[in-house]
């Protein structure tokens, strides 16, 4: 793209600058790929995917994207302008139009405005933040739904943070420091910050093993001990990981995804924050096991936090020669790039996630062909989030028969839940597959208030409520299908009848509306007929047969025809709220 | 050497059908004789399968696959008429009708008598259906966009881009109901990259995109496509031979396109077979 046309307007000084300093950077995974450059083709490094941190490197200089900044990022990365602008207009965190802040401004404040923090009064949180003349925007959820009502702070010339990460309790795992804790049992214990702790204490043992016990042993050993994918799929990660071995002859990768942005999930935020380097451990040890030698940490952009540690720990391993060309000593090639989101749920799609990280918009893929043999940038991928990863360090220490003494036959092991509600001690909780949601939410106390238990959300805004009934459900894969409810993410939120639930479904049904990528007709247009639909209930106090039978009509279109997951998951919650007559019904529309 | 072509065998309601492999399920269907709506869908371009107006359901799927994108496998079981199918192109072509202007997409209409297709059911007197409203963006004598007939089909940022012009002067910008076709800060197009191939217009399927000349003659009144004649020729002004269609009204030439099927550019022009044809008339007289 020799001849791309910039328009006229130049970036400042401080612009300039901005995003020399997040492109300049060498990067530990090296793209190339062969360009017509008229006359031949020459090898040149494509950097495109750089698109997204130098974004995020304006943004953050000046509070908004100006056009000179834009079209200095375009020249410098060879990106047509008005794709440069549509990949810009795609996320929540990047401004387009000059904000009107004053020069003292340090700070845009996110406030969540998703069911956990709805019910925790959040409202009156914005008015305060309002009346003493914060910035605030109305963000989605920010997991960090275990202390709502929750903040962050986006920064203008200075980092992102977030108020409770600098509150001594900030961190609330109840269960800390419980010898039978498989998955939290560094979280809270061992210093988050350090190698030499973290090895201390087991750290990268499971690593060495797998080195010796090489990659097709490791991937039997995964596939051997039945773990499936924790971000709601539940796909088998031993196929997925000898799916990606097999490919030969292309560069392959393996990616966590770590944009976990399902309203009420903040496992993986926990995880990253309090045990990274096992999080780094883990995604090596998968690289080491597909035989990918390139990591990729795909982070949302709202957990400066986990950030941070990660980043810490990557430059720790690097230097202990845990990453890099002959990593931890297996003869294999294997570093990790890490990449912020920009406030998309989306991206937490795996094929929208390489998308983005691509440089594209983060809109997602038809599937097949599916990302082992067409993930990013079209290579082979395993993609799984650290919850599934830091599960593969155990089996491979202890073996799978060990790891299937946990959990049922179908479930084996353990998982992570999120509880947040109006229950006394939200946080996060690992249990063993098996055990029943009233099991699961004694454990984080009695209900808060005076009302009693209405309903609980399993698996977020994309999974479904189910009423006090299910209190016996075991918590498995098979139980809650069989029950026509998911543990999704694992998002157990509990609601009492104080709530008024119209609001918290007028709210899901927003949310789905606001996070639709656009790109297909049943769900770019189905959620807004939907959120229309919950606006009428809460408008006219009830639901009359006609609607009713049409928001049936647009669940069925966006489940059957949508190209992705959230198209057929948009009306899962709202479908189940009706069901349990959560929501009014009832009465006549005017006409029709 | 020979070539032998590898044949699949599928079945489409019931029918036993073969074709190449690497076919699509629209192009098997079309070989088995059975129609399918399409919108994003075009000859000379990759699909992009946004529309979902062409599903069909193949056993074993959970969901409904994009007839236009997905190749057909063997001993594929489709279903192009089941109720599941019938139930989502009616809610995709409604759901188009309910927030865009389809008066010009013309092939849609005859869709949507088929399917029973009701945009109106989702208007509530007091609470009525939210549309996409724009002013038509008029700036410059060659064409027109007026987003508020765009269903976002990606044909004509296709085209701009990788399938035809390599010009991106256009993409999608924002995000799903407030997505849009634009160019970077909606900057007018003289001051974009747009070269005025006028591609875009060429695969628009709703008249989102069209030639000033059409614009004006229907807000005339003077748009008169039964009286138009079409002739094809060859491009004069280069060595290229590229196809021109002339649409005439009234012995005047008010458009031009160019068979997708054609071998030289599948539909594609560049500026002046596009629009470099005012030398051949004298100027409108008003």
């Amino acid at each position: 793209m020799a001849d791309l046309f910039i328009g006229d307007d130049k970036a400042d000084e401080i612009e300039i600058v901005a995003v020399a300093a997040a492109v300049g950077t060498p990067t530990a995974v090296v793209r190339e790929s062969e360009r017509l450059v008229y006359g031949g083709i020459h090898r040149r490094r494509d950097h495109r995917h750089l698109l997204l941190p130098a974004l995020h490197g304006l943004q953050n200089a000046k509070g908004w994207i100006s056009p000179g900044g834009l079209n200095h990022v375009c020249e410098v990365l060879q990106v047509p302008p008005a794709e440069a602008y549509g990949v810009a207009t795609f996320y929540e965190m990047f401004r387009l139009d000059e904000p009107e802040l004053g020069p003292e401004t340090t700070h845009v404040t996110h406030v969540c405005v998703d069911a956990a923090c709805q019910i925790a009064d959040n409202e009156d949180l914005i008015a305060e933040l309002e009346a003493r003349g914060a910035h605030v925007h109305r963000s989605p959820c920010l997991g960090q739904c275990e202390r709502a009502p929750a903040q962050f702070h986006q920064g203008i010339g200075r980092h992102d943070s977030v108020p409770a990460d600098t509150v001594e309790v900030a961190v609330r795992i109840p269960q800390q420091g419980d010898p039978s804790l498989r998955l939290l049992r560094n979280v809270g214990v061992v210093d988050p910050t350090s190698l030499d702790a973290y090895r201390a204490n087991g750290g990268y043992r499971a690593l060495g093993e797998a080195i010796r016990m090489g990659p097709v042993a490791v991937c039997a050993a995964v596939a051997d001990s039945g773990l499936s994918g924790r971000g709601g799929a539940a796909f088998p990660t031993g196929i997925k990981w000898r799916a990606v071995a097999a490919e030969q002859g292309r560069p392959k990768h393996v990616v966590a995804n770590c944009d976990e942005s399902e309203p009420g999930t903040f496992k993986d935020r926990v995880v990253m924050e309090q045990d990274p380097f096992a999080v780094i451990e883990s995604l090596t040890l998968a690289g080491f096991a597909t035989g990918a030698e390139n990591g990729w940490i795909y982070i949302r952009g709202e957990y400066p936090l986990a950030t941070a540690r990660l980043e810490n720990a990557v430059s720790q391993a690097r230097e202990a020669g845990l990453l890099g060309a002959d990593a931890a000593g297996s003869g294999h090639r294997f570093d990790i790039e890490i990449r912020r989101g920009a406030g998309a749920y989306i991206c937490g799609e795996e094929t929208a996630l390489f998308a983005s990280l691509e440089g594209f918009r983060g809109e997602p893929r038809s599937k097949p062909p599916f990302p082992t043999t067409h993930g990013l940038f079209r290579e082979p991928t395993a993609i799984n989030n650290p919850e599934t990863l830091i599960n593969a360090l155990d089996i491979v220490l202890n073996g799978p028969e060990a790891y299937r003494r946990r959990g049922t036959e179908r479930s084996p092991g353990t998982k992570l839940l999120c509880l947040s509600g109006r229950v006394s001690k939200p946080g996060l909780y690992e249990v063993e597959f098996g055990t029943t949601l009233g099991e699961v939410l004694e454990l984080a106390g009695p209900l808060t208030g005076s009302g009693t238990l209405a309903a609980v959300l399993m698996g977020g805004a994309a999974g479904s409520f189910v009423g006090p009934d299910a209190l016996d459900m075991p918590l498995t894969l098979e139980d809650t299908r069989e029950r026509g409810t998911t543990l999704g993410s694992g998002v157990v939120m509990a609601f009492t009848d104080e709530i008024d639930m119209t609001d918290v479904a007028v709210r899901i049904a927003e949310f789905f509306r606001n996070e639709s990528c656009g790109q297909c007709v049943p769900c770019r247009v189905g959620t807004v007929r939907q959120h229309e639909t919950m606006v009428q209930i809460q408008a006219k106090g009830s639901l009359s047969a006609q609607r009713r039978s049409l928001v049936d009509d647009i669940a069925e279109v966006m489940v059957d025809a949508s190209i992705c997951g959230l198209g057929h998951t948009a009306a899962s919650a709202i479908n189940s709220a009706m069901a349990l007559g959560l929501l009014p019904e009832g009465g006549h529309d005017d006409d029709h | 050497m020979t070539i032998t072509e590898v044949s699949v065998n599928l079945t489409i309601n019931g029918q036993a059908v073969s074709v190449p492999e690497g076919t699509s399920i629209h192009k098997a269907c079309e070989s088995a004789g059975i129609e399918t709506p399409t919108l994003c869908w075009a000859e000379n371009l990759t699909p992009v399968n946004a529309c979902r107006v062409c599903v069909v359901e193949v056993e074993g799927s959970r969901a409904l696959v994009p007839s236009c994108a997905r190749a057909v496998e063997d001993q594929m079981v489709v279903q192009t008429d089941s109720p599941r199918v019938r139930h989502s192109r009616k809610m995709v072509l409604e759901f188009l009708g309910s927030s865009v202007d389809l008066s010009q997409a013309t092939d849609l209409a005859e869709w949507m008598r088929h399917y029973g297709a009701d945009p109106d059911r989702y208007d509530q007197p007091d609470l009525p259906a939210e549309r996409i409203s724009e002013e038509p963006k008029i700036q410059d004598d060659l064409y027109i966009r007026d987003y508020d007939k765009c269903v976002l089909c990606y044909k004509c940022v296709e085209a701009c881009g990788d399938d035809a012009q390599h010009t991106f002067a256009i993409a999608v910008s924002g995000r799903g109901f407030d997505a849009r076709i634009s160019t970077e800060f909606d900057t007018v197009l003289p001051d974009s990259a747009c070269v005025y191939c006028g591609n875009c217009i060429g695969v628009c399927p709703t008249g989102a995109i069209q030639f000033k000349t059409e614009f004006d003659m229907r807000a005339a009144g003077e748009w008169r496509p039964d009286e138009q004649e079409v002739t094809t020729t060859v491009c004069s002004f280069c060595g290229v031979g590229c196809n021109l269609e002339l649409h005439t009204q009234d012995d005047r030439i008010v458009k031009v396109t160019s068979p997708a099927d054609h071998s030289v550019t599948h539909g594609h022009l560049c500026i002046k077979g596009r629009f470099g044809w005012q030398y051949v008339q004298p100027p409108t007289r008003r």
